[in-house]
């Protein structure tokens, strides 16, 4: 099963490998990795997407990743009523003749057109992965050149809502 | 204060205490050693880094102090790679010196440049690369109380050489602040109450002792705990020395090479109380056949340790020392006159025994001799192999912290610099390294080391002529198909003598005990090379992912 952990760290070199590493070694999967700058200077949010077996497995994970000394804290956001996103950008091969479709499909997705060229546009997307793989895949018959996805962020929605 | 990085560097390491260097210099790190020759702070040149890791681990597991060693970069660096994993894997505190070339050389393959953090990430608690003298202080201070603390660790800091030249206005902080690491020693109240319920209906309670123990010098709470609730102790090979060998508790070892009694009584048990073990494969052979009548009950410092290997029903996690003295104090005394005499029943009948020879020295007899001699009183150093087992085996230990052996990831050519370790830390005491011929050459360049400090290391040398746990595996799993094994050996005497070593050879079991005497009773350093009987094996043995309690070499009762 998939999960997402959210995890805060020390803002040290090397942190980022550190995590990884310890992912590779102990033979465990990981489907993205999305790092970045907190409210507090000194610590970053790396927010993993990773594959584990079973509960044990899980379990046996975040406590190796415990055992290095920047992790603080780890989340697991899976169970919690969290806002996922995602970002991707996609190259679009685009004549004159398919581009107003192509503007539909970011229309209803509401994505953007950030890059526009003779042959081709760039299609920018923010949003939960089912809508990422949805654009992608409505596309993808058009001709698609090039993709680069950030990977998975995601925050526990307050418990009050308004 | 304005300080040079070095001195920075020395007045740091005495503020924590340290009183020796284990180390060999090179070109990023004349400054330091120029720091070490002005303000002479005391340094044991080994022959090779690789000696100098060991030595500074040697010193640390048989005085619990933090063991500190300097390298310079690039191959001095990558030689202390496999010291480094040996204390990562026994929970060793070190704290490793890497010379690195200048800042600004950084990343451009320079000489002697290797990137030492990255590669020994895996292998280290913490390590740090120093960008810049001001935080020199800090990270040293770090680097101490990450070595030392929760689950000990080796740690390394890798000095660029303008970090060591540069000037820095000194002051040491007095405080530290790590966010991410916070170990935790006091066990939590309602499973340490679990556990006392447990085993105030457990009919056949087993403690299950390892390197933990020693670690957090809980020798005195596990004694009391064993006798006061009469529970029955086998050990793990780091966890020898946790409970006195001689006493009738005590079971031996358990596990591939155990005593019959310890694995058997692992098999039958109700409740495994297991204190600062990790359930390594060597011990628990098969696991879904490992203690399949018992609770677990599982003591660890490392949370990550609990149900890694076996499911847990009782996890405490914290210092042994404080969890023992909390379960003693809501103890009540226990009798368990049945299990005792189920269990002493399989010691007398399965004793570890051996068949002497007329014409070969038995290599179990050379450890017998050795515990005769000392009266158990000395630091045991081994290799690895089947010299490592037999003094497992049939050495008796009545002292913590005297067996220094390499358990996880079993390093040959360990025992003799750790041997140099332990002897610099105890100056006093007998420290013997009980050696294999195959592993004894593999830092054998520390025989110049001993000669010239004048330390009084004993080196025993179970020669049998075969990288012999190796031939074993051989006669029993490839039907004697002997690759590799056979040694050609020199005579390790005269290489001892070359150095300036009092050596001897001995091959007449008739002259052993002469020959030994003489060699512990010598003041300085001394070899003796025991040409032992070439193809004894270590028995019993679990054969490997086999059950625990079906061990070749027991003899029907
Ligand atoms: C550095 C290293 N290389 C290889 C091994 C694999 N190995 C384990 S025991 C052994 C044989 C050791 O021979 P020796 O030192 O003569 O000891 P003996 O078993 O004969 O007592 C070998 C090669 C090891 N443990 N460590
Ligand atoms: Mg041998």
């Amino acid at each position: 099963m998939k999960h997402i952990l959210a995890l805060l760290v020390v803002d040290q070199p090397g942190v980022m490998v550190r995590v990884a590493a310890l992912y590779s070694r102990r033979g465990y999967n990981i489907d993205s990795i999305a790092v970045g700058k907190t409210e507090d200077p000194h610590v970053s949010r790396i927010t993993l997407v990773v594959e584990a077996e079973n509960e044990a497995e899980l379990e046996q994970i975040t406590k190796q990743l415990y055992k290095l000394v920047d992790v603080i804290k780890i989340n697991d956001l899976t169970k919690d009523d969290a806002v996922e996103r995602e970002l991707a950008l996609m190259k679009v091969s685009a004549g004159s003749a398919n581009r107003a479709q192509l503007l539909q499909i970011a229309d209803i997705f509401r994505a953007k057109i950030v890059d526009v060229s003779q042959d081709a546009v760039i299609i920018e997307v923010t949003g939960s992965e089912d809508k990422v793989e949805a654009i992608i895949a409505l596309i993808k018959p058009f001709g698609l050149k090039e993709i680069v996805r950030t990977g998975k962020i995601a925050m526990v929605r307050s418990a009050v809502r308004s | 204060m304005n300080l040079t990085g070095a001195q920075a560097l020395l007045e740091s390491l005495r503020r924590e205490g340290v009183e020796v260097i284990f180390g060999y210099p090179g070109g990023q790190v004349i400054p330091i050693y120029d720091a070490i020759y002005r303000e002479g702070f005391k340094h044991i040149l080994t022959r090779h880094e690789q000696g100098a890791v060991h030595a500074a681990d040697g010193y640390a597991r048989s005085t619990g102090r933090p063991g500190v060693c300097l390298a310079t970069s690039g191959p001095g660096a990558t030689n202390l790679v496999t010291g480094l994993a040996t204390a990562y894997m026994d929970s060793v505190p070190i704290v490793a010196l890497t010379g690195q070339v200048p800042t600004s050389m950084l990343g451009r393959d320079s000489f002697q440049e290797a990137d030492i953090t990255g590669i020994t990430m895996p292998i280290t608690k913490h390590n740090y690369l120093v960008k810049n003298v001001s935080e020199l202080p800090r990270i040293i201070k770090e680097a101490f109380y990450i070595a030392t603390t929760g689950r000990p660790g080796p740690v390394l800091i890798d000095l660029p050489k303008d970090v060591s030249v540069s000037a820095c206005v000194y002051s040491y902080p007095e405080t530290l602040s790590l966010p991410g690491y916070k170990p935790v020693y006091e066990g939590n109240v309602k499973q340490i109450k679990a556990a006392v319920a447990a085993l105030e209906t457990a009919k056949k309670p087993l403690i299950y002792a390892g390197g933990g123990v020693t670690i957090s010098g809980a020798e005195e709470e596990l004694l009391r705990l064993a006798e006061k609730a009469e529970i029955p102790v086998t050990a793990t090979l780091m966890g020898l020395t946790a409970f006195p060998g001689t006493h009738p508790l005590f079971l031996g070892m358990l596990g591939m090479h155990g005593a019959v009694a310890a694995n058997y009584a692992v098999t039958s048990c109700d409740l495994l109380i297991a204190v600062g073990a990790r359930f390594d494969d060597r011990v628990t052979g098969q696991v879904s056949t490992f203690a399949p009548n018992a609770r677990i009950v599982h003591l660890d410092i490392d949370p990550a340790e609990i149900g890694k290997n076996v499911r847990v029903d009782i996890p405490i996690v914290g210092d042994a020392k404080h969890i023992l003295a909390a379960l003693l104090s809501l103890l009540s005394a226990e009798k368990h006159e049945q299990w005792l005499k189920e269990v002493n029943k399989w010691k007398s009948n399965h004793p570890l025994v051996y068949q002497p020879h007329t014409d070969y020295i038995m290599p179990q007899a050379v450890v017998e001799t050795i515990l005769e001699l000392t009266d158990g009183e000395a630091i045991i150093c081994t290799e690895v192999g089947q010299n490592q087992m037999w003094a497992a085996q049939f050495y008796r230990f009545t002292r913590p912290r005297s067996f220094i052996t390499s358990g996880g990831l079993g390093t040959m050519g360990f025992g003799f610099p750790a041997a140099i370790g332990a002897q610099v830390g105890n100056p006093e005491r007998v420290v013997i390294d009980i050696a294999g011929d195959g592993s004894i050459q593999m830092n054998i360049q520390e025989l110049a080391t001993i000669a010239s400090y004048q330390l009084p290391v004993k080196i025993i040398i179970l020669n049998n002529g075969y990288l012999g746990m190796v031939r074993q595996w051989q006669e029993f799993f490839f039907e004697k198909r002997y690759s590799e094994v056979a040694l050609n050996n020199p005579d390790f005497a005269k290489v001892a003598e070359a150095y300036g070593i009092k050596a001897y050879t001995v091959k007449k079991p008739e002259e052993l005990k002469r020959m030994l005497t003489a060699v512990l009773n010598h003041p300085g350093p001394a070899l003796l090379n025991c040409l032992v009987h070439p193809e004894e094996n270590v028995l019993p043995m679990v054969p490997p992912n086999g059950s625990i309690h079906q061990m070749l070499g027991v003899g029907e009762v």
